[in-house]
């Protein structure tokens, strides 16, 4: 698939997706409200709505003070900070990404992100920021040192995606999501202990108890169980729909989708973990912060639970792309 | 009965019209900004170039020629006419720099310079900047022709007076055959 192909594929798979998330929110709602509540007779998903509610709040504080969180624990500091204690011998790689930034955001069309740097020796970068307006883009100082000038506009071109794709609100829509469905599960289990719930509707039991309606309390009772593990599962799945999906707009900025592919490649080769960058900030960078765990070991667990596509995967769909564009499979 | 199914027709109608119209002036105008930066990108150049000159100046004393062919260009540039023009005498500024650089290069005194070190990556990124301006406009001008030409809006493109914009292409071919200096594969 060429860059535009590419790009359609991924943002109708994040709708797929996130179609899939809202059902399974509003069925492990539906079952709440019969079960929990005496409202099967309301048209609307009282228990989905109330969950999502109260997920959106932490999300929402997030979406707001999520980049000065995510700057702060990373310890990023402004670029023009850095550059005015910087040895001599650092700077040039301090002007060049500056001018990278700026290079893709007139590409991108978008004002320039405010630039950071995290003194971290291990490459990676991030974005943060809630829209174009407010976005910030970090990179540490071991992706400076390790990239050379095409690859680092690959990264960064990457980077700009991510603010350019929104990928800040979809994520905090995820995230409400997450809130809300692990809400739901943690509201039945108090339900349960406390001895409300299906017992009290035993009572009054006319439509449709009996076996049907144990069999169906069964399944429900198993879903909302593992509820909070399959919404991080579906959250993960939306999250490298993105990360493709920065791959490919990145490449249409550059229009050298191998500069990126060579610049995953030598992240790839990179051992260490950014220590720097925790779990929480994860989504927005070029890598998995955490390393190889997750994306080295191939298998059903990684593959459900890890925040990135594996690298080889990335590395493939940008030479696909980089082939489709005539470029060709000849340049390296 | 007749009546209001007709109003209502009208009324689809008009809000189609009205909603293609303001996507298409919406479009148009995003492109002539589009334009606006590639000119600020250029302007940034002919600003930048001075500055660069007199710092290569002390050690490419012997190199007066290059030199001067860049100030000379960029004093075209200046006073260029018209789109068409301008994008000649761009290009020859280009062609310019670009010599500039491909001889700072040879010079292994210079190479190690730290000064001039800056000076590529000025160079560089300025060259980068036009050309990405030039293809954020051309990506643009291509979403507002395509909204154009696409059914049903042709009907309606065309008599309310939206022409297709010009896409930026490279001047003439003498410009396709400059020297790219690449001094990012260091």
């Amino acid at each position: 698939m060429n860059i535009y192909e590419q790009q359609a594929a991924n943002r109708r798979r994040t709708w797929i997706i996130m179609i899939g998330f809202v059902g399974f929110l509003v069925l492990l709602g539906l079952g709440f409200d019969r079960f929990f509540l005496d409202v099967s007779g309301s048209p609307a998903p009282i228990g989905s709505l109330l969950a999502l509610a109260v997920g959106s709040v932490s999300a929402l504080l997030g979406y707001f003070n999520g980049d000065r969180a995510v700057l702060a624990a990373t310890r990023a500091r402004p670029l023009s900070d850095v550059l005015r204690v910087a040895p001599e011998d650092e700077r040039f790689r301090l002007w060049q990404l500056d001018d990278v930034v700026e290079e893709m955001a007139i590409a991108a069309g978008l004002p320039k992100p405010a630039v950071y740097v995290v003194d971290d020796p291990d490459p990676n970068a991030f974005a943060t920021g809630r829209d174009p307006a407010h976005a910030s883009i970090a990179a540490t100082k071991g992706l400076l040192a390790a990239l050379d000038r095409d690859e680092l506009q690959g990264v960064i071109a990457h980077e700009m995606s991510h603010i350019r794709n929104l990928d800040v609100r979809v994520l905090t829509i995820v995230a409400a999501l997450v809130g809300g469905v692990a809400l739901l599960s943690d509201w039945a289990g108090r339900g349960m202990s406390w001895g409300v719930g299906p017992r009290r509707r035993s009572s009054r039991d006319e439509d449709g108890g009996g076996l049907g309606g144990a069999v169906l309390f069964a399944i429900w009772l198993i879903a909302i169980v593992l509820a909070p593990v399959i919404a991080q599962a579906l959250a993960m799945m939306v999250s490298r729909r993105r990360e493709f999906l920065a791959d490919a707009s990145g490449a249409e900025l550059t229009r050298n989708p191998l500069g990126l592919a060579r610049a995953l490649e030598k992240i790839d080769a990179a051992v260490e973990p950014t220590r720097a960058i925790n779990r929480g900030s994860a989504h927005l960078c070029i890598a998995d912060p955490l390393g190889r765990r997750a994306n080295l070991h191939e298998g059903v667990w990684s593959d459900l639970f890890a925040s990135h596509p594996p690298m080889a995967a990335r590395i493939a769909a940008l030479r696909q792309m980089a082939y489709d564009q005539g470029s060709g499979a000849s340049r390296r | 009965m007749a009546a209001i199914v007709l109003l209502v027709v009208l009324g689809l109608l008009a809000v189609w019209v009205i909603a293609g119209y303001n996507r298409l002036i919406n479009l148009r105008n995003q492109v002539a900004n589009a334009w606006k930066q590639i000119d600020v990108q250029l302007k940034r150049r002919h600003d930048l170039i001075p500055n660069l000159v007199n710092t290569v100046r002390g050690v490419m004393d012997f190199e007066r020629d290059t030199l001067t062919a860049v100030m000379e260009a960029r004093a075209k540039a200046l006073t260029a006419a018209g789109p068409e023009d301008a994008a000649r005498k761009e290009g020859e500024l280009s062609a310019a720099l670009g010599r500039l650089l491909a001889v700072a290069e040879s010079y292994p005194v210079l190479k190690s310079n730290e000064n001039v070190k800056l000076l590529q990556e000025e160079l560089t990124t300025t060259e980068n900047r036009i050309g990405f301006a030039r293809q954020f406009y051309n990506d643009l001008a291509t979403r507002f022709n395509t909204a154009q030409q696409v059914f049903p809006t042709n009907l309606m493109a065309g008599s309310l007076g939206f022409k297709p914009a010009e896409l930026f292409e490279i001047a003439s071919d003498a410009d396709r055959e400059v020297p790219v200096v690449d001094l990012s594969r260091k």
